[in-house]
């Protein structure tokens, strides 16, 4: 990449227009992703199916897998994808560090052990759970950038400080389940990261946080870019620094504690997809924002699906596909570019 | 332009600069140097609205610094500031430069032609307008250097002031950048450097500013400066005058005397 863009002056329109273009591509590829995850799966629908549940029938078994199974299913996949790979973006930026995906500093552990906590003191509360994630992502989030800022604010700091509280939130969730068994329906699903045991009850509301805290991010963006340049030349240019970094924070908490509720500890995706983007469309949140929800929504949505129909009728938990893939790019990624100073 | 009075601050608990005064005026380089941890970053940021003063006032364009902090776009107007630290951001020439323009936007943040315009200004001053299409990552440090320059001075602001703006450059590079800032500061602006290099700040500086452990040793021209043997005292150097051949006086450091020294090769 480095060599091609100095010999070739191309002109900013046109790498605008290129952008467009990929995001529209990653577009594409939702609308593919989704219908895949609709169609797909152990019981195989058509597209009649399809029509006469637009024309309003409602009582046949392929319109009730539809309204009860698939359409949950694909929304979760697309909301938790855009979601978690939103949520990367923006920690990212925020804390200048390209490993800091809300799992590897932190932050999905502390949603998941608030919505392990939250499941089990008050069992039959699920509404409760996205707002119990959400408080966990976010109280993870401060105390990880505070422990960073108190121990020296490095790049490196900010990983270690986010690994060692993720564990230790980690150790938390896990002991909760040896105590509280039923304190979720599947552990070792929400542990690895899937959709299968999917509670309408607690999908919706986290649904509706992640979209409002997507449009909030996407407002956002603009002042997301002025803050990659650091706080000093942040201020400088005029940007109440302080205060939009611990909003975007709260997104970012919001997007991965909504996400986090329902689909468990999903991996990579908040790290690989934003990683993808700035190959593909540079490091402005402007365009990197968008492209990386739309990418991600659909990767998640492809790789649950695939997990569903690769071994149909047995399921694949969508985090282990995940992690089948983005392990090996994100070590193919600490291979090209040690520490993670470059991209 | 930018006037500090009494300034005392720091640090959480660790008093940094001590009852400073002194004043940045329009049409002059002013570089502050001293050795290192005299404050003179501390200084700069105070000077720039950054860090909040202990005591003492700080004031740009004759309004205290802390009235714009309601609205710091409008400080923003008054005075661009190249922090030490600087990251390098994967984004175009172009898009970067036009992030000076961020003080005269309003909420949707589009670029208007005047925008476009000042920002062109801007890295064809730079000597980085052919460069406005390419990352910031895949330029070379002298290149990126004078893409914040650029920045900077996309901002238009009647003062700008650099911290360290030479460091990690070539030779080249370091004297484009400060004749660059002396062009600047010859058409009106306000020019406020951090120079390690006291050679460097001894050839440009229109003022020098001498810090000590965070109180002012001294301020005036190089020369008068030179004359007075302070720097001999604060720096803890031997300071020669030497005459050029076309007439200009260079300065050239060495170690005391009396220190012990490695043997001259035989």
């Amino acid at each position: 990449m480095k060599c091609s863009r100095i010999f070739c002056i191309r002109t900013p329109d046109f790498e605008d227009n290129r952008r467009r273009f990929y995001c529209l591509l990653a577009l594409a590829f939702l609308v593919l992703g989704a219908l895949f995850s609709l169609v797909g799966g152990a019981a195989s629908l058509t597209l009649q199916d399809f029509s006469a549940v637009l024309l309003g029938e409602r009582q046949t078994a392929a319109a009730r897998i539809l309204l009860y199974v698939r359409i949950p299913r694909t929304a979760a996949a697309l909301a938790a994808g855009a979601a978690l790979a939103a949520g990367g973006v923006i920690l990212q930026i925020l804390l200048d560090n390209m490993l800091a995906g809300p799992n590897i500093i932190g932050v999905n552990s502390g949603a998941g052990f608030a919505t392990v906590l939250c499941c089990a003191i008050w069992p039959g509360q699920m509404a409760l759970v996205p707002l119990a994630a959400f408080l966990g992502a976010l109280g993870t989030v401060l105390l990880v950038v505070a422990l960073a800022k108190r121990t020296g604010a490095s790049r490196m700091t900010v990983v270690l400080a986010g690994v060692a509280t993720g564990s230790l939130l980690g150790a938390g969730t896990d002991a909760i389940q040896t105590f509280v068994p039923d304190a979720l329906v599947s552990g070792s699903t929400f542990r690895v990261g899937g959709l299968s045991s999917l509670q309408t009850a607690s999908l919706w509301p986290a649904c509706l946080l992640i979209g409002l805290a997507l449009v909030g991010a996407l407002l956002l963006r603009g002042e997301l870019d002025i803050l990659a340049l650091g706080d000093d030349t942040a201020r400088s240019l005029g940007l109440a620094a302080s205060r939009y970094r611990i909003l975007l924070l709260v997104l970012a908490a919001c997007l991965a504690g909504a996400a986090v509720s329902f689909a468990g500890l999903l991996g990579f995706v908040g790290l690989i997809v934003p990683h993808i983007g700035r190959r593909l469309v540079g490091g402005e949140a402007r365009f990197l924002l968008p492209f990386s929800c739309l990418f991600g929504a659909g990767m998640l949505a492809f790789c649950d699906t695939l997990g569903r129909v690769l071994f149909a009728p047995f399921e694949v938990p969508v985090g282990i596909l995940l992690s089948f893939l983005g392990a090996p790019f994100f070590l193919w990624l600490l291979l090209g570019h040690k520490g993670g100073h470059g991209v | 332009m930018i006037e500090l009075r009494n300034v005392t601050a720091g640090y959480d608990k660790k008093k940094v600069l001590h009852a400073l005064s002194l004043q940045f005026e329009p049409g002059l380089v002013t570089v502050l140097a001293g050795p290192n941890g005299s404050g003179k970053s501390t200084l700069l940021r105070c000077a720039a609205g950054l860090l909040p003063v202990w005591q003492g006032q700080v004031l740009v364009a004759g309004r205290p610094v802390c009235e714009y902090e309601k609205d710091r776009r409008k400080l923003a107007r008054q005075l661009a500031y190249l922090p030490q630290s600087r990251p390098v951001p994967n984004i175009t020439v172009q898009r970067m430069v036009l992030h000076g323009r961020f003080p005269y936007l309003s909420y949707p943040r589009r670029y208007a032609r005047d925008d476009y315009a000042a920002c062109q200004q801007a890295m064809e001053a730079c000597g980085i307008a052919q460069s406005a299409g390419e990352q910031v990552t895949a330029l070379s440090g002298g290149q990126r250097q004078k893409v914040y320059l650029a920045m900077a001075m996309a901002q238009q602001t009647p003062a700008i002031l650099l911290d360290e703006p030479t460091t990690y450059l070539d030779i080249r590079h370091q004297l484009e950048v400060l004749e660059l800032c002396k062009t600047l500061a010859r058409k009106g602006h306000t020019l406020v450097l951090v120079l390690h290099d006291l050679n460097l700040a001894m050839r440009y500086a229109d003022r020098l500013f001498l810090l000590e452990q965070g109180t002012l040793a001294a301020g005036g021209t190089p020369a008068q400066i030179a004359e007075s043997g302070i720097l001999d005292r604060v720096f803890g150097v031997q300071t020669e005058r030497l005459n050029k051949s076309d007439g200009k006086i260079t300065y050239a450091f060495d170690l005391p005397l009396n220190m012990p020294r490695s043997k001259p090769d035989e």
